[in-house]
């Protein structure tokens, strides 16, 4: 086998590295530029000028507030019901063999397979026809669909590894269920909860398409943002909102990828 | 008096896979028991069956009289050290071996006290602090055994315990666990496919083939008394001889047992014995085996180093005593 350790990649391919991180994300480092931009109907490069009004300007606006705490809201709550639900099922899935138990699997894992605006068409007719009323709770369920999802991949993995005789082991030492559960398998599942938890947090915060199909008279973050985009007022407060965003959504996914790093896939982190 | 584990017919089916089939079986309190047999004879499931891992299918089984069927694994007073020991990697090796006591609700000094001498038995003090990923495997059994005897267990169950180890620390273990026994006097029952373990750890042994007992008695006497021909394979690998070649010898036609150590080979073309071929020798450093073809009836046959060997395909005389050619009550 050759090494390459200390051996220099060739200048082409560093400039071709380069090249395709800057594509990435130059485009990132532009939305935080304009938002301190003085001016305010359309983005012109170079910004004319800087200023850090906005930053005033949006603190002072409640329908950004609103967006924000709704937003927070469903993502909390999306979050908790997946942890529960992802986690039981996963337990028993990996735990138990049943009959159809693959085929649930499948189930579990396919609204985040499905392309989101099947999952908010079919949630939208589910809802029309069981005449349930639009609201906060709507949104929560549509998101749920796929946070399960997050944890439960998450869940499912770390369960797999752990080893099933260390259930029999406490069971056998005197704890009943709640007792194993408490010390040996709450303990053991923990960081794969955590990082499961905070990545379903970051989907449900950003999650557009489901969104638009489900909420009724309410703005999550993103819905506000789309909206904000086509009214020319004001509009580097969506910038402003956007680093927000980006700060909100990012640091759970990166805690996340340091909390599994050692053997855990991050699952579903594509979506 | 009561057996420390009573089984009457017990049976544990899996869908149409009979793992125990109606097992009669009576453990003495304060002995050192082992279940022997090759995998998937149903001696791990019958283990299972006393730690309350397994509801029996039919049958019922008792622990120092007290009926077990429903019981759960955390109401027995019986305790398990697993094959892969178990060990909880977010404890510390303390808390591993107080945990019994901790959710036994025991106080928090008066547990790791417990725990802190359990680990002395074993010859671990001291050890309390680390992880179980910091220890090998001879250390992490030992821990295993800690964390069951804690609870003063009634039963202690060993499931394959020296499995994972090398041969030295194996040997080392079988005489320590022997005399842990013996000092606490708490009757152990120990699964194996190791023949020469249950041997020399074992009081007695149960011999189990495809879900049942084949044969329950002392080593010696399963080694010496063999009463089926699975059990004299089994257990020592003897010559397993069939009713025509018995008869000839003791007048019976039954089958017949003869230990490979109780052939003498003796390299005269003639005289009064049963001329045999060698087809193979395996030297094992004391002893060597030889392998001998005897008109058509594979033999074994163990002779003592620095004797001089026949050459292969070279015909030998076999003789033995008439009595340790030992009859075998059942033919199968």
């Amino acid at each position: 086998m050759r090494s390459d350790r200390g051996q220099s990649a060739p200048l082409g391919l560093k400039i071709a590295a380069a090249c395709g991180l800057l594509f990435l994300h130059l485009p990132i480092l532009l939305i935080f530029v304009y938002a301190f931009t003085t001016e305010e109907k359309s983005f012109v490069w170079p910004p004319p000028g800087l200023t850090t009004q906005w930053f005033a300007v949006t603190w002072n606006r409640p329908d950004v507030w609103q967006a924000l705490s709704l937003s927070i809201r469903v993502a909390a709550i999306s979050t908790a019901i997946a942890l529960v639900l992802g986690t039981l099922c996963a337990a028993a899935v990996s735990r138990t063999r049943f009959f159809g138990r693959e085929t649930i699997s499948l189930l579990v894992i396919l609204p985040i397979a499905l392309p989101g605006i099947i999952t908010g068409i079919a949630l939208r007719s589910a809802f029309a026809l069981a005449d349930i009323p639009f609201s906060f709770w709507t949104i929560v369920l549509g998101h749920a669909t796929f946070c399960v999802v997050v944890v439960y991949n998450n869940a499912v993995a770390r369960f797999r590894r752990t080893s099933g005789s260390m259930i029999e082991a406490s069971m056998d030492l005197g704890a009943d269920g709640f007792q194993t559960f408490r010390h040996v398998v709450l303990p053991n599942i923990a960081t794969a909860l955590l990082a499961g938890g905070m990545l379903a947090f970051a989907l449900s915060f950003d999650e557009v398409i489901v969104t638009t199909f489900t909420a009724g008279q309410q703005q999550t973050v993103p819905i506000w943002m789309l909206e904000e985009l086509i009214r020319p007022r004001q509009r580097p407060v969506t910038n402003v909102v956007a680093m927000v965003v980006v700060l909100v959504t990012l640091l759970p996914i990166l805690l996340a990828y340091y909390l599994t790093r050692d053997g855990d896939q991050i699952a579903g982190s594509g979506k | 008096m009561i057996s420390a584990v009573s089984f009457k017919q017990v049976s544990r089916h899996f869908g149409s896979v009979r793992a125990v089939d109606a097992v009669d079986l009576d453990i003495v309190p304060g002995e050192f028991f082992a279940m022997l047999g090759p995998s998937g004879s149903g001696k791990t499931t019958c283990l299972r069956l006393i730690a309350g891992f397994e509801q029996p299918t039919a049958g019922s089984i008792s622990i120092f009289g007290e009926r077990a069927e429903g019981v759960p694994p955390y109401r027995r007073n019986v305790n398990t050290v697993f094959q892969d020991y178990a060990l909880f990697p977010h404890l510390n090796v303390l808390d591993n071996v107080a945990y019994g006591l901790m959710v036994k609700g025991v106080g928090k000094t008066e547990r790791q006290k417990a725990a802190e001498e359990a680990l002395s038995l074993v010859r671990l003090p001291g050890y309390g602090a680390r992880r179980p990923g910091q220890l090998s495997g001879g250390q992490r059994q030992r821990v295993a055994l800690a964390r069951a005897l804690v609870n003063q267990p009634k039963v202690l169950l060993l499931d394959e315990p020296l499995g994972a180890l090398d041969l030295k620390l194996r040997e080392n273990m079988q005489e320590e666990l022997k005399s842990l026994q013996k000092a606490l006097g708490i009757t152990f029952v120990f699964v194996t496919h190791d023949q020469g373990e249950a041997m020399s750890m074992a009081d007695r042994v149960a011999v189990f083939n495809d879900g049942r007992i084949m044969q329950v008695g002392t080593p010696e006497e399963i080694y010496q008394r063999p009463k089926t021909r699975f059990v004299a394979d089994f257990v020592g690998s003897s010559n397993v001889l069939p009713p025509d070649f018995v008869q000839r010898y003791s007048g019976q036609h039954r089958w017949g047992s003869l230990r490979p150590e109780s052939i003498r080979v003796t390299r005269a073309a003639k005289g009064d014995g049963v001329a045999a071929r060698l087809v193979g020798t395996n030297y094992l450093g004391a002893t060597t085996r030889l392998a001998l073809d005897a008109d058509g009836l594979r033999l074994h046959a163990v002779v003592p180093a620095g004797v001089a060997l026949p050459v292969e395909g070279e015909t030998v005389m076999l003789t033995f005593n008439r009595e340790s050619l030992h009859l075998m009550d059942e033919p199968a």
